[in-house]
């Protein structure tokens, strides 16, 4: 895509966060949404194009009466968003639409009006993991981690301490479901869920959602809200089953996405302020910072270790508290998003100083697939 | 509660009738001799369509995995490991390791491992896998 050429000018979440049994999926879709409108000054009918996962834009469209020229369904699990926004850049670009709303809404705790988790017995995944007794993604997505401990002498010390320093982060933001510090053996006494996996190491399951608006960079100066620009986008795709990944020790779908955001970018590392990697679990932002390329295979432990990626860091990563403490309502891309977007406007909670450049680094399924945005506040 | 089961397709019909009849069955590109997993009707390393089915050895190596401490219930209540093996053939396939502890001390990764088919139905039996000889 054509660096900067694309911003945000609408971002909100949910009115609530958290535990929500009062709205349903497509309600929690429309909160947001109404929210991302009216922060860009915006209606319904001043929307031409839209994108979400998990209900389909046919239903987001009718739902907010909104009559688009351009709908992106990529569903390709908690990083759809992250493609959605590019495949929004290309299309604004492409003159498929001029003002573009991306939305998300998940009851992931409450369960309101939310579909189920299975496999059809015939997909290869109904064929070759469901009978082996995989149950929700604690049991998928951890399976290839033991394989990268033993490779680089990563500890549970190691998973755990990624909890404690985003715990760190989480109690600077009001929002985040959990505040209270915790230490390294606090995460190893929490309850077993999958060894090597304790409940601290996982994501939380909450409710909640976020929308995104997006235009073109020369209409972007006369919203209300300080644009942030797009300046480098990434996508990929892996496997449905992460027994087949390519390598258990590094995505391939990180290392391609993240490769081409950098490039069109045109950035290093060293440019990079403030970042975000999509932590489901412990080991994500393990695998995220090895295969964007901040750190060398095996070394991201060593880097969070050292608390270049905690408050007063380096590399400020997952600014809110991430998927581990600030929420996870299934599909969390979207929450990466808006941390950017906050960071890059100077409204975060735990604002990075002087921030302009951050990255969104997302995952979807279980190492399906990838995305991974780039954003600026400087035209 | 009835175990999940694989519902075969034409694909990877071939795999579970190797199962139900005791042989691992793995397909190899006749064009550039690659071996791969899961069943399909092509290469994906070359794309040719000049593929063999033939039997596996059953060896292998635990790979990677964790023990699910939640039982899903058609699972029985005891925590299980949901383990990866790696074939001496090449691919990597999702398994449950039988024979023994379900326990870190017992699953030492690299071990070396072999197939077990557990019959289900008539139609269907798993591949499992237990420790094996080096």
């Amino acid at each position: 895509m054509k660096q900067n050429s694309v911003a945000v000018v609408g971002a909100a979440e949910t009115t609530k966060m958290g535990k929500i049994p009062d709205v349903s999926v497509i309600g929690l879709h429309a909160d947001a949404a109404l929210n991302a409108m009216a922060d860009a000054g915006l209606k319904p009918s001043d929307i031409d194009g839209v994108a979400t996962a998990g209900i389909s834009p046919v239903e987001l469209a009718h739902y907010l009466g909104i009559k688009p020229t351009y709908a992106d369904g990529t569903s390709v699990g908690g990083c759809s968003f992250m493609l959605h926004v590019r495949h929004a850049a290309a299309a604004i670009n492409a003159g498929l639409a001029k003002t573009i709303l991306i939305t998300h809404g998940e009851s992931g705790r409450s369960r309101v009006g939310a579909g189920g988790f299975g496999r059809a017995p015939s997909s290869l995944m109904g064929q070759f993991e469901m009978p082996y007794g995989v149950t929700s993604p604690p049991t998928m997505f951890t399976v290839p981690v033991l394989r990268y401990m033993k490779t680089y002498g990563v500890t549970e010390e190691d998973l755990a301490n990624v909890a404690v320093v985003q715990r760190e982060w989480a109690a600077l933001n009001p929002r985040a479901s959990f505040k209270d510090p915790i230490t390294v053996d606090d995460v190893l006494n929490s309850p077993m869920i999958a060894w090597p996996f304790r409940m601290l190491m996982c994501c939380l399951v909450t409710d909640g959602g976020g929308a995104l608006i997006l235009t073109s960079a020369d209409r972007a100066r006369d919203f209300p809200q300080k644009p942030v620009y797009v300046l480098g986008t990434g996508e990929s795709v892996e496997t449905p089953m992460v027994s087949q990944m390519y390598d258990f020790t590094s995505s391939t779908a990180f290392k391609i996405s993240g490769k081409k955001a950098f490039d069109e970018a045109g950035i290093t590392h060293a440019d990079v302020d403030h970042l975000m990697i999509y932590d489901a679990f412990a080991h994500l932002p393990l695998y995220g910072l090895e295969d964007l390329g901040f750190c060398k295979p095996g070394e991201a432990k060593d880097f969070i270790r050292e608390r270049n990626t905690a408050i007063g860091g380096k590399l400020p990563l997952n600014t809110n508290g991430g998927g581990l403490s600030y929420m996870h309502s299934g599909m969390y891309g979207m929450y990466a998003l808006q941390e950017s977007v906050r960071q890059m406007r100077g409204t975060a909670a735990a604002q990075v100083k002087d921030a302009r450049i951050s990255i969104a680094h997302g995952v979807g399924g279980m190492f399906a697939a990838s995305g991974t945005i780039v954003f600026t506040n400087r035209s | 509660m009835a175990r999940i089961l694989p519902e075969p397709t034409p694909e990877t019909r071939h795999f579970w009738d190797g199962c139900r009849d005791g042989e691992l069955r793995l397909q190899r590109c006749t064009d550039c001799n690659h071996t791969y997993f899961p069943p399909r009707a092509f290469c994906p390393s070359c794309a040719s369509r000049k593929v063999e089915v033939y039997a596996a050895s059953g060896r292998g190596v635990l790979w990677s995995y964790v023990i699910n401490h939640r039982p899903r219930q058609d699972m029985g209540t005891e925590p299980y490991a949901i383990a990866v093996v790696k074939l001496d053939e090449g691919p990597t396939m999702m398994t449950n390791i039988v024979g023994c502890p379900q326990t870190p001390e017992a699953l030492v990764l690299d071990m070396p491992v072999k197939v077990r088919f557990e019959k289900q139905t008539d139609d269907i039996s798993l591949p499992l896998f237990e420790p094996a000889q080096s």
